[in-house]
């Protein structure tokens, strides 16, 4: 597996009460490899991201074998290998937010924060991301700043917005 | 156990409960990012510090539509209507009950974008609040499950599917009371019924709306389809893009179990059905079926050949029904209203009514149901009213990747699935995106194939490095570096992906280009490179 993350050191693990939540989920699901993708959102809600540790040891839970972990994990969009950064900024980028000028939001805010879309800063403060489509089509264009979601959003705003984030103490 | 009496008790109790006066205030994503729940919690306060608690009820409801206006209120006995209602406006809202001033933009029930709709599956949209299933009961929910479970044979309710005209509203179009037919009369020791709410089409939000404002109706339609193809287990496949819909179920599958709704022996029958909700991890290929099915096993969204259709060889081997959203709110109308009045409603060969995401370049966008038939230019010009700036209209796009971009010219074709695939296009599951004179079709046609490319799940090889190839070959045309010679070999990329791929993903990929091809084909041309001749000449 190819992954710039560092390898988890599992010092506390029997403290982790993440841990403790994450095996109460997999046992919810009587450790059956078709909760796989169920196990997976919660890993990566409870982390922020999924590692090389992680995958394998959710593997040996479920009986499977990594590869068929590792498959998964990568496949689908949502899963993330890396570390996220403590803030997201996601501009959509669906059809309707595209002819509202998407691109040019998201050209404005790659040259704010000086990162490219699908990226982290170098501090982890931002994670700079894309989405395919929110459903908020009706308020386009779209972004989302911490899970919070503003529509009709002005590039100008949204400078300010990611500035203010990144300067953040 | 639950009996047709304690439904209408049910129901009694929650209409006597009722205050005069409700207040509606619209608590669905599009409005939530517009401030409606600060909104909300101002509409309370303020009905609180005015006395009025006795008299006045706000009730987060689900979609009233009309987004781009958002946050919505209405006041459900005289119909009033604000739009863009900011929270300190709630004062002045309250007071208007009885004769205040109020200077709040009010909306108007008779404009077109209201008017010209015909509500079956967004019927409780805006109506009712979808976190409690006392409300749905009270509009009559559950009682076509009782009739079904009670008063019908399993072949009678495939029937009266059949009969109501109903097709899949995921876009394909496959007539809803065949596909029944054909699970039913598949041998399997068990069979699964699915709801396919994967919606992927970038520009479409209509499954999301449905699910957020009327989960109870999903739910019910997955039960009677359940009975009438034999099945005991659902499952509810929602993009993992669409957190409100998927907590809004949830809650409603726990509050069906409760008052044994779902479970067992529904409604004192020998009639078992439970639910489980599966969150999409953002694959756009799921929304075809057999990925959808490898994805509930746990497995890479990957599609399969078919024949065998998951009609017989489905979920784990068994067979398995697949519908979408819209399909499923459909059904608990049409056993209600019988099926020769669904049959009444729309086209010769399209029946009911579809729900558009209306968007792009059009003054009123949002949420519209309206019968089919109805023609393009009517939804674009009377219920969108045209383009904000008063651009002219260059065309709309539907069905998202798979469908294709309609010109202005043609604006006349009524919305059905025959109509729609004769210019070139697709129902597809109710995107609508509208463009103006300044959108650039080229560039449409590069953003919809970078996104097959994106999404192609990489198994067969026309769509794996086709979808490269063509985007490639966009990029160039849109950088004005493309010969004659590269515009043909994108044309006959369209014909092998079409042929050749495995699943609708690819096989559809080549839509909008060839539709941007067919009605726009100057754009391209123009941006074709000069014989270089030309260039060396000049110099």
């Amino acid at each position: 597996m190819a992954t710039a993350s560092p390898r988890e050191v599992p010092t506390d693990q029997a403290n982790d009460k993440r841990l403790k939540i994450l095996e109460a989920t997999m046992k919810r699901h009587q450790y059956r490899a078709d909760a796989l993708i169920e196990v997976l959102h919660k890993a990566q809600e409870l982390y922020g991201h999924l590692t090389e540790d992680r995958l394998l040891a959710i593997a040996h839970s479920l009986h499977l074998p990594p590869s068929r972990v590792y498959g998964v994990a990568t496949f689908y969009h949502f899963f993330s290998l890396t570390p996220q950064g403590e803030h997201s900024c996601t501009v959509c980028l669906g059809t309707a937010c595209y002819v509202k000028g998407a691109m040019e939001l998201l050209a404005a805010l790659e040259a704010e924060s000086g990162l490219r879309a699908g990226s982290t800063s170098a501090d982890r403060k931002l994670s700079l991301l894309t989405a395919r489509c929110l459903g908020a089509c009706g308020i386009a264009p779209a972004v989302i700043v911490d899970g919070n979601v503003t529509g009709h959003a002005d590039p100008e705003v949204m400078r300010a917005r990611v500035r203010a984030l990144l300067d953040e103490e | 156990m639950m009996e047709f009496q304690d439904l209408q008790i049910m129901a009694e109790q929650e209409r006597t409960r009722r205050k005069a006066i409700r207040i509606h205030c619209c608590t669905s994503s599009g409005c939530q990012a517009s401030g409606a729940l600060e909104l909300f919690h101002q509409l309370q306060a303020a009905v609180e510090a005015a006395g009025q608690n006795e008299r006045v009820d706000i009730i987060g409801v689900g979609c009233m539509g009309f987004c781009g206006q958002g946050p919505m209120v209405s006041v459900e006995a005289d119909g009033v209507l604000f739009e863009h209602v900011r929270p300190e406006q709630a004062p002045e809202i309250i007071a208007s009950l009885d004769g205040g001033p109020c200077n709040v933009k009010q909306g108007d029930h008779a404009h077109p974008f209201f008017a010209r709709q015909m509500h079956i599956v967004r019927r409780n949209g805006g109506v009712i609040d979808p976190e409690r299933i006392e409300e749905y009961i009270a509009v009559g929910g559950y009682q076509a499950l009782y009739h079904v479970l009670h008063e019908m044979s399993p072949a009678e309710v495939i029937d009266a599917i059949t009969r109501s005209g109903l097709r899949g509203r995921g876009g394909a179009g496959y007539p809803t009371g065949l596909k029944w037919a054909t699970v039913a009369k598949s041998p399997g020791e068990r069979k699964f019924v699915i709801c396919n709410g994967d919606e992927g089409d970038p520009g479409a939000f209509m499954d999301r709306s449905i699910l957020e404002s009327d989960p109870h109706l999903i739910l019910e339609g997955m039960s009677i389809a359940a009975y009438a193809v034999g099945a005991d287990q659902g499952y509810l496949y929602v993009r993992g893009e669409y957190p409100l819909a998927i907590a809004r179920l949830q809650k409603a599958i726990a509050q069906a179990r409760k008052h044994d709704l779902l479970g067992s022996q529904i409604f004192d029958t020998s009639f078992n059905f439970r639910v489980d909700i599966r969150v999409g991890a953002g694959a756009f290929v799921c929304g075809e079926e057999t990925a959808l099915i490898a994805s509930i096993e746990g497995r890479r969204g990957q599609p399969r050949p078919r024949p065998p259709y998951p009609a017989e060889h489905g979920l784990w081997g068994y067979p398995t029904l697949i519908n979408n959203v819209e399909t499923f709110g459909n059904i608990a109308p049409i056993i209600t209203n019988g099926a020769d009045w669904y049959a009444g409603i729309g086209t010769e060969r399209s029946k009911g009514t579809k729900v558009f995401a209306l968007t792009g370049k059009v003054r009123n966008t949002g949420l519209i149901e309206v019968p089919m038939g109805m023609t393009i230019r009517e939804i674009v010009e009377e219920l969108g009213g045209g383009t904000p700036d008063g651009t002219p209209v260059k065309g709309v796009q539907t069905g998202g990747p798979s469908g294709g971009c309609i010109p202005e010219a043609l604006f006349d074709t009524p919305v059905d699935y025959e109509s729609l695939a004769e210019v070139g296009s697709i129902m597809g599951s109710g995107g609508m995106v509208v463009m103006d004179a300044t959108t650039n079709m080229v560039e449409i046609a590069r953003f919809y194939m970078e996104f097959c490319m994106d999404e192609s799940c990489g198994k067969c090889i026309p769509c794996r490095t086709g979808t490269v190839q063509m985007y490639r070959l966009l990029s160039k045309i849109s950088a004005g570096q493309a010969t004659a010679a590269d515009l043909a070999t994108l044309e006959q990329l369209c014909h092998l992906l079409r042929e050749t791929s495995l699943c609708g993903l690819g096989q559809s990929a080549p839509n909008p280009v060839q539709s941007t091809l067919r009605y726009f084909r100057e754009e391209y041309e123009r941006l074709l490179r000069k014989r270089v001749t030309i260039n060396l000449t000049s110099r």
